[in-house]
C-alpha cells in the first residue's frame, strides 16, 4: 500500500548563507495492507521528516513514495489533495482548526468533503467522540480551548472517522491516560484488521510492541551514517 | 437540504480545469505589475495568493477578474458552452460572466456594496440582474442568504451603512454568492476585521466552498488565513510567482529564499 524507494531529502537555508543540509538518503520502506510499521531512531534522526514526506508537506529531492498508486514525489497538488481526501489519513500531534467551529464538525469534516450527508457525518463523529470519552457537553464547543489530551483525542477521532486505507500516526498515545490509551490502541488494531497500512511514530514502547509488525530505524537513512 | 444535494456533485471528479491561466503579464510603463503567471484552477479548489504589498498580487487578481486588461496572456474559463478566453470576450459577454458564474469580494465592503440600498436590496439586486422579477421570491432568497451569513432577518430593511465592518463583509459575500457563482475572487476578505470576526468569516467561507462546490482565488498577506482556507498557494514577489504548490508544503517546506523569509517572519501567538 505504501512503497518508499531510494528517497532522499535536503534542506536549503537561503537566509542562513545558503547552507544545504542533507537529512535523508536512500530511504526504503514498504507497508502492506493490515500492516503497522513503527519508525524508530533518536530525536532528530528523521522520523517526522519521513512521515511528512509521505503526507506531502515536505518535498523529496529524489526517489519515490507510492501510496495507493500515487507517487507523492511527482504528483500534482490536486492528486495529493484527492489522496488525502480518500486514501491517506494523518493524525498529527497538533490540532489545527478554524476557531469557533464545534468539535463535532471538526471531526465530521473529512466525511463532509467526501460528500457524506451532514446528519450521517455528524452521527459518525459523535460515535467516535463518545468512544474516545470526550464529554458530550464539549461536542458543541470549539476544541481550541480543550486540554492537550482532549485535543489529541479530537485529532484521533478526525483521523479515524473515515476508514482510510493508509494511515500516518504521529505519537497517537503521547498525552493520554491509561483508559484512553487503551481506546486508541483498540482503534488502531481495528484499522489494521480492516486492512489499513499504518506508519507510526510511538515513543510508548509497549504500544509499539503490541501494534507493530516491524520496526524501521531511520538512523540508517541518515546521509553518511549508512556506511 | 442544500448540503445533501451538493454532495452528489462533489463525488464526480472533474476532468477539466475551471480556469486555466497562461503567460499573463501586466506592466505599468516600465514597471512590472505581474509577469508570466500560469496556473490551472480545478473545480472545488481554493487557491491562495500571498506576497507583501506591492508584490503584484492585487494586479494579478484584477487581471484575472477582468477589471484590468493585461498586456499578454490568456485566462481561459470553462463556461457552460465550453472553454473560452475571457480576455477575448466582448464587454457584454464579460459583464454577463461577472454577474453569473463569477463573483468578486472586495477588501473594503463599501466597494462591493451599494451603501444607499437596503441589505435585502443589495442581495436582491444581483438576482434581478440575472432576470429574477418576482418580488416575493427575491425577498425570500435574500432572507435565506442573510441567514446563511449570520445576519439577523430583522436587519433586511436596514442599510449597510448601519452595519458593523464584519456584517458589511458578510453582506458583501451574500450579495456575491446568491446567484450561485462557480468562481469567486477575493481580495483580502478578512483584512481589516477583528480576529473574532475573521474566524467566523473563515468558517463561513469554508462551509460555502464545501457545500456549493465553489472555486476561489484569495489574495491575502495573512499566512494563517491561507493555511486554513486554501488548498494551494502561490507566492509572489516583485511581480513574479516565486513558488507555488500545496499550501502546507509551501508553508512547512518553503523552497524559495523569499518564501523562507516570509514564513520565518510570522509572529507566534
Amino acid at each position: 500500500m505504501i512503497e518508499i524507494e531510494n528517497l532522499s531529502k535536503s534542506f536549503t537555508l537561503h537566509n542562513q548563507g545558503g547552507a544545504v543540509i542533507p537529512v535523508m538518503q536512500g530511504a526504503q520502506l514498504s507497508v502492506g495492507r493490515g500492516e503497522c510499521v513503527a519508525l524508530v531512531g533518536a530525536s532528530g534522526a528523521g522520523k517526522s521528516t519521513l512521515m511528512r514526506m509521505v503526507w506531502g508537506n515536505y518535498l523529496a529531492a529524489s526517489g519515490s513514495i507510492r501510496v495507493g498508486g500515487v507517487d507523492l514525489v511527482t504528483a500534482a497538488p490536486r492528486d495529493i489533495l484527492a489522496l488525502r481526501r480518500e486514501t491517506l489519513g494523518y493524525v498529527s500531534q497538533f490540532l489545527r482548526v478554524v476557531p469557533r467551529v464545534p468539535t463535532v464538525d471538526v471531526v465530521a469534516e473529512p466525511l463532509l468533503t467526501l460528500g457524506t450527508p451532514l446528519a450521517e457525518a455528524r452521527a459518525r463523529a459523535e460515535t467516535l467522540l463518545a468512544r474516545l470519552n470526550i464529554p458530550r457537553r464539549l461536542w458543541s464547543l470549539s476544541p481550541t480551548t480543550f486540554s492537550g489530551g482532549e485535543q489529541q483525542r479530537v485529532n484521533i477521532a478526525r483521523g479515524f472517522v473515515h476508514p482510510y486505507p493508509a494511515l500516518l500516526l504521529d505519537e497517537p498515545t503521547a498525552s493520554l491516560d491509561a483508559a484512553n490509551r487503551e481506546v486508541v490502541l483498540t482503534l488502531i488494531e481495528e484499522a489494521k484488521s480492516r486492512g489499513a497500512a499504518i506508519i507510526g511514530i510511538f515513543h510508548d514502547e509497549s504500544a509499539r510492541a503490541r501494534l507493530c509488525d516491524r520496526l524501521v530505524d531511520v538512523t540508517g537513512f541518515t546521509p553518511g551514517a549508512a556506511a | 437540504m442544500q448540503a445533501t444535494e451538493m454532495s452528489i456533485f462533489a463525488k464526480v471528479k472533474p476532468q477539466a480545469p475551471l480556469l486555466s491561466v497562461k503567460g499573463l503579464s501586466k506592466r505599468y510603463g516600465t514597471r512590472i505589475g505581474c509577469t508570466d503567471v500560469a496556473f490551472d484552477l480545478w473545480p472545488g479548489e481554493v487557491l491562495g495568493i500571498v506576497g507583501e504589498s506591492g508584490s503584484g498580487k492585487s494586479t494579478l487578481l484584477s487581471c484575472l477578474a477582468g477589471h484590468l486588461a493585461p498586456d499578454t496572456g490568456e485566462v481561459v474559463f470553462a463556461t457552460a458552452s465550453g472553454p473560452r478566453d475571457t480576455l477575448r470576450m466582448t464587454e457584454p459577454e464579460r459583464r454577463r460572466l461577472a454577474r453569473t458564474d463569477w463573483a468578486f469580494v472586495h477588501q473594503n465592503p463599501r466597494d462591493g456594496l451599494r451603501m444607499g440600498v437596503t441589505a435585502g436590496g443589495n442581495v436582491g439586486e444581483r438576482l434581478m440582474a440575472v432576470g429574477a422579477r418576482n418580488y416575493g421570491s427575491i425577498r425570500d432568497a435574500a432572507t435565506d442568504w442573510l441567514g446563511r451569513v449570520e445576519i439577523d432577518a430583522s436587519r433586511i430593511d436596514d442599510r449597510p451603512s448601519a452595519f458593523s465592518g464584519g456584517m458589511q463583509q458578510r453582506l458583501q459575500i451574500a450579495r456575491n454568492l446568491v446567484t450561485g457563482p462557480r468562481l469567486v475572487f477575493m481580495d483580502e476578505p478578512t483584512g481589516g476585521l477583528d480576529v473574532s470576526v475573521q474566524a467566523r468569516l473563515l468558517d463561513l467561507l469554508r462551509g460555502l466552498v464545501r457545500e456549493m462546490g465553489l472555486s476561489a482565488i484569495i489574495v491575502t498577506h495573512d499566512l494563517a488565513v491561507v493555511r486554513l482556507l486554501a488548498d494551494r498557494l502561490m507566492v509572489m514577489k516583485s511581480g513574479h510567482v516565486v513558488e507555488q504548490g500545496l499550501t502546507d508544503q509551501v508553508l512547512d517546506d518553503p523552497q524559495h529564499a523569499y518564501t523562507q523569509l516570509l514564513v520565518s517572519s510570522v509572529l507566534q501567538v
